[in-house]
């Protein structure tokens, strides 16, 4: 019997969750398990509900990116009402959604950037957690941390002027949206006090990647060579291959680059995609069918938007993706950590994009709603921050929801988390008795590019302490915890 | 003399059952506050503390975050929050101390906070909470009107009104 090594749970990581490695009596890595220790339920709590309640609920599933599962149970329900698959809303209505979609993408990933991965990248992955946090981050670049703490209010007050409340967010409605933009709104996010205005948020964001240029430039062994495996990658694009994240057609390459989900009707997501169960994990493991469920694994998030798309339709993102496909020698990019850099380019194509749709007259008039034929059967899918976001609903003809099948970005990407986390393991953990800070953060570094929310996954409240133990033949040999 | 900025800040989930009793507090201060017009106190609410609540309670002299709690406290506690030295952040894990040590090194800011545990006990997907976490958030929501009316800017009027 081998060694077993136990990361419980990850710290800067959404929800609770554990690693698990095995050495072999050699104390050579065999194998890396990501758990997840709490288990599925949101699916039943929606069941019963009348089905234009389904956007509002399931913005409780978690406080993260409430706004992306608001949308995608939106879309779904557009589908409901017979307002077609998200491109058949009136254009106040998909402008507006959109505008939240944007301001949810421009926040959640400036969070990540500034207050989840730059600490690592300031002061290197094996310094002290003392000296690796947002705190020290503040006393090393002061100006970094407040602008990440602007940004996220700056996208915070967009989601708030289009969706409503935090808590109870009712923007997005069945076949569109419930309230016009207000001129008042309008002009703050124009012309308001800098920097609390459209123009300093791209000028912040393109700093933001200009950091993290230079960051790359001197550290291209973590950036690069940190972690690497090959993966197949699923996203939307718009239908003309562009990057988008509100709505599109579901496209998939494989390692090769080689499209192998040909821009398909993501309501029959069905055909393509399916999850396995394996006993050791609460969450499901997703595969392209046309691949097997040993290869049809795949990556989504920024890295697969990245990957999937040909272009982006604003200009200074479109600028940063070329750089982008340039150092990649126009290849599919392997590199978890790239994610960061694609991270990046997102939240500069999000603030161009809310600067274009603030001054669309679209928002402040115009019809909100749309309705059709009913149908009882509707998939809505977006691209959340962490990428691709699905919800399925059934529902019968008393419009009470019978099924709902969520699939979220983050179990999209349970395979590639131990992907990365294997590899890491085989780097740093070979033939170790004793784990270090820095092999703990390691593994933690490589989980986090991913940007997950296991919360989201297992639909599970999170606490956050960690905790590492080495294992041999079932003895323990070191336990390490953070807190 | 100008009356202080009071922010009640109410978090919590209110799809898991008595989680929801922080969020609810706000509600009903915020039924109160404006009730009675009192435009230097204002409730906010959210699933959980996030980093740019920082920025949030710089301007005001006092903060009161409520939120449900698993501690065996009796039925609610109000205490008194330093800004916390510990470095490790996470977005669940957001503790107020944390934005008030945020708020402190970022914003130069350092409003007097106060933590309101109100004693929860069940958070399973349900929108109900239990009776007993209901009864406690009565309590609770005495004690912040208690504090607020305590500061002394408010005439005439009891905690109950």
């Amino acid at each position: 019997m081998g060694q077993k090594i136990t990361i419980e749970p990850v710290t800067r990581v959404e929800g609770h969750g554990k690693v698990t490695i095995h050495l072999d009596n050699e104390g050579q890595v065999t194998q890396t398990r990501l758990h997840i220790v709490e288990f599925r339920g949101f699916e039943r709590f929606v069941q019963g509900r009348p089905y234009w309640e389904a956007p509002v609920l399931v913005q409780r599933l978690c406080g993260i990116c409430p706004v992306s599962h608001h949308l995608a149970a939106a879309k779904a329900m557009d589908v409901i009402v017979g307002a077609g698959t998200g491109d058949g809303l009136t254009p106040t209505g998909e402008k507006m959604r959109r505008l939240m979609h944007y301001g949810q993408m421009f926040q959640s990933h400036a969070l990540h950037f500034f207050h989840l991965a730059s600490p690592d990248l300031l002061f290197g992955i094996d310094a002290d957690p003392k000296s690796r946090n947002v705190l020290a981050l503040a006393l090393e670049n002061k100006d970094l941390a407040v602008q990440g703490v602007m940004m996220r209010k700056f996208g915070q007050e967009i989601i708030a002027a289009t969706a409503g409340k935090k808590i109870h967010g009712t923007g997005a409605i069945p076949g569109g949206i419930n309230k016009h933009l207000s001129q008042m709104d309008k002009e703050h996010f124009l012309n308001g006090k800098a920097p609390m205005n459209i123009d300093s948020m791209i000028e912040w964001s393109q700093a933001a990647l200009e950091f993290f240029h230079h960051y790359h430039e001197h550290n291209v062994g973590i950036i690069d060579a940190f972690v690497e495996f090959p993966s197949s990658y699923l996203s939307l694009v718009r239908k003309d291959g562009a990057l988008d994240l509100y709505h599109g057609v579901l496209r998939a390459k494989d390692q090769e680059g080689n499209i192998i989900l040909h821009d398909i009707d993501y309501q029959n997501y069905l055909k393509y995609i399916d999850e396995e169960v394996r006993n050791w994990s609460y969450m499901k493991f997703p595969y392209l069918k046309e691949l097997g469920n040993d290869a049809g694994w795949y990556t989504v998030g920024p890295l697969a938007r990245m990957n999937n798309a040909d272009f982006i339709d604003t200009p200074l993102a479109q600028h940063e993706f070329e750089k982008f496909k340039a150092y990649n020698k126009g290849k599919l990019s392997h590199k978890p950590m790239h994610a960061h850099w694609a991270r990046l380019i997102e939240v500069l194509h999000a603030a161009e994009k809310m600067k274009e749709l603030l001054n669309d007259p679209d928002l402040l008039s115009g019809e909100l709603v749309v309705k059709g034929t009913r149908q009882h059967e509707g998939v809505g899918i977006i691209e959340a921050p962490r990428g691709t976001l699905f919800h399925h609903y059934k529902v019968d003809h008393q419009d009470q929801i019978t099924l709902c099948n969520l699939i979220v970005s983050t179990t999209h990407n349970n395979q590639p988390m131990n992907e990365a986390v294997n590899q890491v393991a085989r780097k740093l953990m070979t033939g170790k008795k004793e784990i270090t800070e820095g092999m703990m953060n390691a593994v933690e570094v490589a989980i986090r590019a991913y940007d997950p929310c296991l919360s989201c996954a297992t639909h599970a409240l999170g606490q956050m302490p960690l905790e590492l133990t080495l294992l041999q033949n079932g003895q323990v040999l070191h336990t390490r915890k953070n807190r | 003399m100008n009356a202080p900025r009071v922010l009640v800040y109410g978090y919590g989930n209110p799809g898991r059952q008595d989680d929801a009793v922080g969020v609810m507090l706000a509600e009903r201060v915020e039924k109160w506050v404006n009730h009675h017009g009192l435009d230097w106190v204002e409730t906010d609410q959210g699933y959980q503390l996030n980093i740019e609540d920082a920025d949030r309670i710089a301007d005001f002299d006092y903060v009161i975050f409520a939120d449900a709690s698993v501690k065996n406290i009796g039925s609610c506690l109000l205490e008194t929050i330093e800004p916390d030295p510990r470095t490790d952040f996470t977005m669940h894990a957001v503790e107020p101390a944390f934005v008030v040590g945020v708020c402190e090194k970022l914003f130069q800011r350092k409003p007097r906070c106060y933590q309101l545990h109100i004693r929860a006990y069940h958070f399973e997907f349900m929108e109900e909470p239990s009776k007993e976490a209901l009864s406690n958030l009565e309590l609770a929501h005495r004690e912040v009107l208690a504090f607020i009316t305590k500061l002394g800017f408010i005439k005439e009027m009891t905690a109950n009104q």
